[in-house]
């Protein structure tokens, strides 16, 4: 099975390249695993199903496939730039869309800082969304924030493109709509 | 080898009081020649300048049924103990002439002021353990060389021979003392978080070792998201942070703050989100306050919580961000981090909030003490009162330094990659702290002193971060 999927994971690439503009890429081993669902064949005709594909309506699945569910922050900042506002933008309509639901903001630093500041910072950023979400018509009682400080990275590495993905707010939803 | 030693070493404690329930000493002098105190044998440290002191510990002399294993044992963790503080030089057991030293006779002096030997202080003693009924009583003396006198003499006796490792550190404390003129240090415990490398980074589970290392244990089984413990100056209660599933929303987090006495076993919940935020807490000099930072809407500032009866005061009211609160040893004052100027930075304020006048001039209720172009971070005032450790990030790196209260004399005493989390000694001697040596590398557990000598490992048997020193230990004693 693995070999199977490494095989086609390579050929994608090869395609890939082939139909890239120049300089072409060099060619590069197979992506991670993670990045397999997105260079998959594309999917077979539908077949007439009672219920679509995908997550269910209103499910967290349903909210990471259909809004931006983290915003990024530069160093030892909390402000929402244009990009992120659109990002939450995305949340919003989802919140909207399904009133039952609750959302959890995580806030997190990068480990370049010590603890109880980046949990100040974390708390920062976490607030900042929540703010923005209730400015947009989320009312507050569906929110709820926490910060992580620097204790719970997304990206493991230990360079600046691992500390920028690392300052970030997270939206968890944590009550899901009853379908 | 050793990794997996230590590893097994850092069991679930069960009883971590275990060695110190029952641990009642009876105290006693032993008679001696009387030292005039002119001739008494003193390290006097001035800042940076002072020699250390070379002193010679043969091995205790043994009396009775397993003595002579426990007088060993006793004497390597009593030479570590000196060694470790590097106020002392240990006069190598070869180079030692007289061998048959008896604790009732005085030493021969000359072969102990010989060129090689050349020890200033020697330290005699016996380990006897009472056949009748287990009783074990070490006994010490401590000669001047030079002065040809005996300085210092004392015996103590507990109810078993299992608690010899906290005689090897009160026998260390009490030659620190007499040598240096300050309290000492060695017979205390530290609280840490412990990591395990490859785990979630938030996983970490409160441990509790020696200040040496040894009797390293988990506490708490269960609690697995552990930061920022602190302990008590007074007792052995710990304030530390944990982040818990939200019993209301599955899937959600809380940080609970936690109160949790180590010989009870009892804890309670301080605080918990998620309306607002409470951390960094640390204990007031009297044990009975706790101030902390408590984030309210984007903001964090700083309270202070009366345990008994939970009154609040909020102490600082301001749209920066203020953390890290310290109160200093007389409970009057507290260091804070703020970014209320440019970046993290340390001010003071007085612990009624009002106002005072300012060491750089004018009167305010907060004093900046910090001006230059770092970031500082987790203020520890000493419990001398004379100086605040902090952590410093500046061109790249994250040092361990300290400042005058006033904002004066700062010195930087480490220069690492990620020094951070300083906590001392209950002498305001040593200070340790939490170090990423380089770039993923994982958090240890090192100390430096107050002078920025003696950078060491502290020995931990996974990676550890946070670490806090308790007070020196109490004894039950029976003075005779």
């Amino acid at each position: 099975m693995r070999s199977l999927g490494l095989t086609l994971l390579a050929g994608a690439s090869m395609l890939a390249a082939a139909c890239a503009s120049n300089p072409p890429p060099e060619p590069t081993p197979p992506p991670v695993v993670a990045e397999a669902p997105r260079v998959a064949p594309t999917p077979p005709a539908p077949i007439p199903t009672p219920r679509p594909s995908g997550p269910a309506a209103g499910s967290k699945g349903d909210f990471a496939a259909k809004s931006t569910d983290r915003v990024y922050f530069d160093y030892d900042q909390y402000n929402l730039d244009d990009a992120d506002r659109r990002s939450l933008a995305t949340q919003v309509a989802w919140l909207k869309q399904f009133p039952s639901t609750r959302v959890e903001v995580q806030g997190h630093a990068d480990e370049r800082g010590t603890r109880d500041y980046n949990i100040a910072l974390g708390d920062r950023r976490a607030q900042a969304v929540s703010q923005y979400l209730q400015q947009q018509g989320i009312t507050s009682t569906r929110i709820q924030t926490i910060s992580f400080g620097k204790d719970k990275p997304l990206d493991m590495g230990h360079d600046e493109a691992a500390w920028a993905r690392n300052r970030n707010a997270f939206s968890n939803i944590i009550v899901e709509a009853i379908s | 080898m050793t990794a997996r030693k230590t590893l097994i070493a850092l069991k679930n404690g069960k009883d971590p009081m275990r060695q110190f329930k029952s641990f009642v000493i009876a105290i006693a002098a032993i008679m001696g020649m009387i030292t005039p105190a002119a001739a008494q044998l003193r390290v006097t440290v001035v800042g940076e300048e002072y020699v250390p002191m070379r002193i010679a510990v043969p091995d205790f002399e043994a009396d009775g049924a397993g003595a002579a294993e426990i007088a060993a044992q006793l004497s390597d963790v009593l030479r570590k103990d000196l060694a470790s503080s590097a106020v002392f030089e240990l006069v190598d057991k070869a180079a030692f002439i007289e061998r048959d030293l008896s604790f009732d006779m005085a030493p021969r002096y000359p072969d102990w002021q010989v060129a090689g030997v050349a020890a200033q202080a020697l330290i005699v003693g016996n380990v006897i353990i009472n056949p009748a009924n287990n009783n074990m009583t070490v006994q010490f003396r401590l000669y001047n060389v030079f002065g040809q006198t005996q300085q210092f003499a004392r015996q103590y006796t507990v109810a078993t021979p299992l608690n010899w490792r906290r005689l090897a550190h009160r026998v260390a404390d009490d030659i620190f003392t007499q040598l240096t003129g300050d309290a000492g240090y060695f017979d205390s415990r530290m609280v840490f978080v412990s990591k395990t490398p490859g785990e979630d980074p938030v996983r970490g589970r409160l441990a509790i070792m020696d200040q040496d290392g040894a009797n390293a244990e988990f506490l708490l089984a269960g609690f697995t998201s552990v930061i920022n413990p602190r302990f008590s100056p007074t007792d052995q209660r710990i304030l530390y942070g944990a982040y818990v599933p939200d019993p209301k929303y599955p899937g959600a987090t809380l940080l609970r703050t936690y109160l949790y006495d180590i010989e009870t076993g009892r804890q309670e919940v301080l605080a918990e989100g998620p309306n607002s935020m409470d951390y960094s807490a640390r204990f007031s000099p009297d044990g009975r306050s706790i101030a902390l930072s408590r984030a309210v809407g984007g903001n964090s500032d700083i309270y202070v919580i009366e345990l008994a009866r939970r009154t609040q005061r909020r102490l600082t009211n301001d749209a920066a961000i203020d953390t890290s609160p310290s109160f200093s040893p007389d409970g009057k004052m507290i260091v804070f981090v703020s970014d209320r100027g440019l970046g993290p930075q340390l001010y003071i304020m007085r612990e009624d909030g009002a106002q005072m006048n300012c060491p750089k001039g004018g009167r305010d209720t907060t004093c900046r003490i910090t001006f230059d172009s770092g970031r500082f971070t987790d203020p520890v005032w000493s419990p001398r009162g004379d100086w605040i450790a902090f952590s410093r990030q500046g061109d790249g790196k994250f040092s361990i330094g300290v400042i005058r209260t006033d904002g004066s004399g700062m010195r930087i005493l480490t220069d690492g990659y990620q020094d951070e989390s300083p906590t001392w000694s209950p002498n305001g001697r040593v200070i340790a702290f939490e170090r990423t040596a380089s770039r993923g590398a994982g958090p240890k557990l090192w100390s430096v002193d107050l002078t920025g000598r003696n950078l060491r490992r502290m020995p931990t048997p996974r990676d550890a971060t946070n670490p806090t020193w308790g007070p020196l230990l109490k004894v039950e004693a029976a003075q005779q």
